[in-house]
């Protein structure tokens, strides 16, 4: 089953997420307080060894599974897109205390309360769909 | 096994998710979290009538088995991977929370407060829920990714865009911890 990989590497992820605590409301709380280096080191460690993953594979010209170079996707140029929609969802990650990924994780963990703020997140995008056109970016 | 139970230091956890994004690269793919709730629209039929979701969602069915998978990978996580205990926050953390009325800070993942049925069914804390994921949506799609799509792979691939992104995700963090929060809850 090609799915079977994926089912894998999200396994992984709700379960890296749950025990480095990076789902938890309180840690995000504490990161924008700046009073722990916890997020901090979580998220700077995944920074650098991406880092060393990505220029290494180049490097050495690593192929993905289908043959091809490794290729992260590129994000289009702008500045006022990536400002303004960043600060709009830093409001609601730390509202919130999740961003999409834990979101997911939490249902897991058991918290169905948080199928709200997943139909909340959903009407967002929704609602920016429709807006697009009208938007600055 | 006893070192698995407990909570899992930062410099185990984050060349992990380093390595979650690098697999599925690999795999030819991307790590993004949130492209999944355009999908999820997409799969809603908001296509018919928007452009923005008109497109063959077929094709993301594979992020939306790893959504799947994240669902899973929480609930075996919490089930039999993790004895009680407590979030090691700073006490100061703790202290600040008390004082805007949270608590028994850490001593679950969520606190009651917002995430409690009690809480979810009450006026202000169903539109704190929904105020904060409405915002979670547009936001990542106006900025064109997360946590995961700008921090950890845009960064991770040195561009700019995703610096941008992440220094707005920390001005809107900042402003909601430190200006909103005591307005909001007091």
């Amino acid at each position: 089953m090609k799915f079977l990989k994926f089912l894998v590497v999200g396994i992984i992820f709700g379960i890296v997420l749950v025990k480095s605590e990076a789902v938890s409301w309180y840690r995000i709380y504490e990161m924008f307080k700046f009073e722990s280096f916890h997020m901090y080191g979580i998220i700077g460690t995944a920074i650098i060894t991406g880092i060393i993953l990505l220029l290494l594979s180049k490097q050495l010209k690593f192929k993905n599974v289908d043959g091809k170079q490794i290729n992260v996707p590129m994000k289009d140029r702008g500045v006022f897109r990536y400002i303004l929609g960043g600060t709009l969802f830093g409001l609601g990650w730390a509202l919130a205390g999740a961003c999409p990924g834990p979101m997911y994780v939490l249902v897991g963990t058991g918290v169905f309360s948080m199928l709200i703020v997943i139909l909340a997140a959903i009407l967002g995008t929704y609602i920016y769909g429709v807006l697009k056109d009208k938007l600055p970016h | 096994m006893e070192y698995l139970l407990q909570p899992w230091p930062w410099y185990v956890s984050g060349p992990l998710i380093a390595l979650i994004m690098f697999s599925l690269i690999y795999f030819g793919k991307t790590f993004g979290m949130s492209s999944n709730l355009r999908t999820l629209c997409a799969i809603g039929g908001a296509g018919k009538t928007v452009k923005f979701f008109h497109f063959e969602w077929r094709s993301q069915l594979w992020n939306l088995t790893v959504v799947l998978g994240a669902v899973i990978g929480g609930f075996i996580a919490h089930q039999y991977l993790s004895v009680p205990t407590n979030i090691e926050l700073n006490p100061k953390t703790i202290e600040d929370l008390s004082q805007l009325g949270f608590k028994n800070a850490g001593q679950s993942l969520l606190p009651n407060e917002l995430y409690s049925w009690d809480a979810v069914l009450s006026f202000k804390g169903m539109l704190i829920l929904v105020i904060g994921g409405f915002l979670v949506g547009f936001g990542t799609r106006y900025a064109g990714g997360c946590t995961s799509g700008h921090a950890i792979t845009g960064l991770s691939s040195l561009q700019r865009p995703s610096l941008i992104a992440v220094i707005g995700f920390f001005i809107g963090g900042l402003i909601m911890i430190h200006l909103l929060f005591p307005l909001i809850f007091s």
